[in-house]
């Protein structure tokens, strides 16, 4: 299964080796020509407001708007949930305007108030996933067609999946429990159609 | 592993732990850290793409043009930098001025550059790094250096280069001195690791795990020299994760031009045709120094151990 990794700026090896390990075949994405014959693609963490631009500069964001209504999977972690979010925040360059949802950015505070938390993730059954908040934003409202995968302990949500589309505010990609990546590859070979299309929201 | 230990371990909703500090650097990676000394250069360096800027009082080319000391810059800068734009604000402490490096941490900053760029504070010690929860990175010269600054508690490290002088020649012998010792680490049978350690004056335990891993433990950038598209490429096909750009663009004719060009270098580094693209029309790079014209006592990579 080829799985693409946007490698503009950020953590993107990181997730190339997961992804690997995982045994998918995963390849780096910096020009939209990269994007063809993917069956999912990574946004990774890093920053969003140099993705953003770099996103723009090598005219990105329509060809993955694109491929995503057209089956491709993506998920994004930390600035990629940012990218992905319809309302990006403070954000100041137009995003990828794909999930349902808000986004807060930097909202634990500065770099000081980075942490690690245990997360109860319920469709992981019962083991807590371990996670790394990193100048973390938080999703501060998800509309009707998201879906709320994780809630930290005062009820902030900090994941969210929306037919093919996966958001963590947080960075699997740096704990080695793979179980988010393993999820998004299911969700990559089931090529789910995604929910705003099955509820006719997508413009004909 | 090692290098973990002292900076915090990981509990549920625990700040400052190891994981924290070296996974900002990682964050980093693929960017480019620019310097800035005022919040309308930072405002230019995040326009153009930065992933963070280093807030201080002079570029090295002028503090090395200035002369006298070279201190942490004016808090007021600080702050007011850190308001201006959203990407993480770096700041430089001296060497082993660990209160230097308190006041930053209280002002905010996201990262504290221990620096041989500003005047050391101590001839023979640096700051304990895992005192603080705001994560260090710090320059090396070689693999011996960089894992004594890990060893302290860096989270991050930087080849030094040689800061201020537009001229990338110390800055690849730097990163290819590193990834050498690397090499010769995976190369060599176990039971010459302890004493390949003491010849580097590093920690035994750092000196496997980076044998284990192949690569440094933490972030690496280059630093200290980069002043076109071409020499940022440069710094990241001979294996830097990113870089750091000083006095090589508000020391250009034309900052906010040089600034993105650089960004895009950075992101296709591997490209020589859009490299070629991205190059043209930049205008003058800063200009030069040659090394051998730089007295020997003025050398800013000696400073630190």
């Amino acid at each position: 299964m080829k799985i693409g990794v946007l490698a503009l700026q950020g953590d993107f090896a990181e997730h190339i080796d997961i992804l690997t390990q995982l045994g998918a075949d995963a390849v780096a994405v910096r020009l939209p020509d990269g994007l063809n014959g993917l069956e999912g693609l990574i946004i990774p963490g890093g920053e969003s407001t140099a993705i953003a631009r770099l996103l723009h500069r090598w005219e990105l964001i329509e060809p993955i708007r694109t491929h995503v209504h057209d089956g491709m999977a993506v998920w994004g972690t930390c600035a990629g949930a940012i990218l992905l979010a319809n309302d990006p925040g403070d954000l100041d360059r137009e995003g990828l305007r794909l999930m349902d949802i808000t986004v807060e950015r930097n909202a634990f505070g500065r770099q000081v108030d980075s942490f690690e938390a245990d997360l109860s993730v319920p469709s992981f059954g019962g083991q807590e996933y371990h996670c790394v908040f990193i100048r973390a934003p938080v999703f501060s409202s998800i509309g009707p067609r998201a879906d709320v995968l994780a809630q930290l302990d005062d009820g902030t949500v900090v994941a969210a999946k929306q037919g093919n589309m996966l958001a963590t505010a947080f960075h699997p990609e740096l704990t080695g429990d793979t179980r988010f990546h393993q999820l998004f590859l299911e969700m990559a070979a089931g090529n789910v159609v995604p929910i705003d299309i099955a509820r006719g929201a997508r413009p004909a | 592993m090692s290098s973990q230990d002292g900076n915090g371990t990981s509990k549920a909703g625990e700040t400052g732990t190891w994981q924290v500090k070296s996974g900002l650097a990682q964050m980093l990676k693929g960017g480019v850290i620019m310097d800035v000394v005022t919040p309308e250069q930072a405002k230019i360096a995040q326009e153009a793409g930065a992933c963070a800027v280093m807030a201080l009082e002079r570029v090295p080319a002028d503090i090395r043009a200035d002369g006298g000391v070279a201190r942490m810059s004016d808090p007021d800068i600080i702050t007011r930098i850190i308001e201006t734009v959203t990407i993480p604000v770096m700041a430089k402490c001296r060497i082993g001025h660990f209160v230097e490096s308190q006041v930053l941490q209280a002002l905010g900053v996201d990262y504290i550059d221990e620096s041989e760029v500003l005047t050391p504070a101590d001839e023979r010690h640096h700051v304990n790094k895992r005192d603080f929860n705001v994560p260090f990175v710090c320059g090396c010269r070689d693999l011996g250096e960089a894992l004594r600054r890990i060893g302290e508690g860096a989270a991050m490290m930087r080849t030094k280069g040689e800061a201020g002088t537009g001229n990338i020649v110390e800055a690849v012998r730097h990163l290819r001195s590193v990834w050498d010792s690397i090499r010769k680490l995976q190369a060599m049978p176990e039971e010459q690791l302890m004493t390949e350690a003491k010849e580097l004056g590093a920690p035994y335990e750092l000196v496997r795990e980076t044998r284990t891993l192949g690569r440094l433990p933490v972030v690496n950038f280059a630093a200290g020299g980069v002043a076109t598209p071409a020499d940022a490429a440069l710094m990241m096909q001979l294996g830097a994760d990113g870089v750091f750009v000083g006095s090589g663009i508000f020391k250009s004719s034309d900052p906010a031009r040089m600034a993105h060009a650089i960004v895009q270098a950075v992101t296709h580094y591997q490209d020589p045709q859009i490299l070629a693209d991205i190059s043209k029309g930049l205008g003058e790079a800063m200009r030069g120094l040659e090394l051998s014209q730089i007295p020997e006592e003025e050398l800013l990579a000696k400073r630190g151990w």
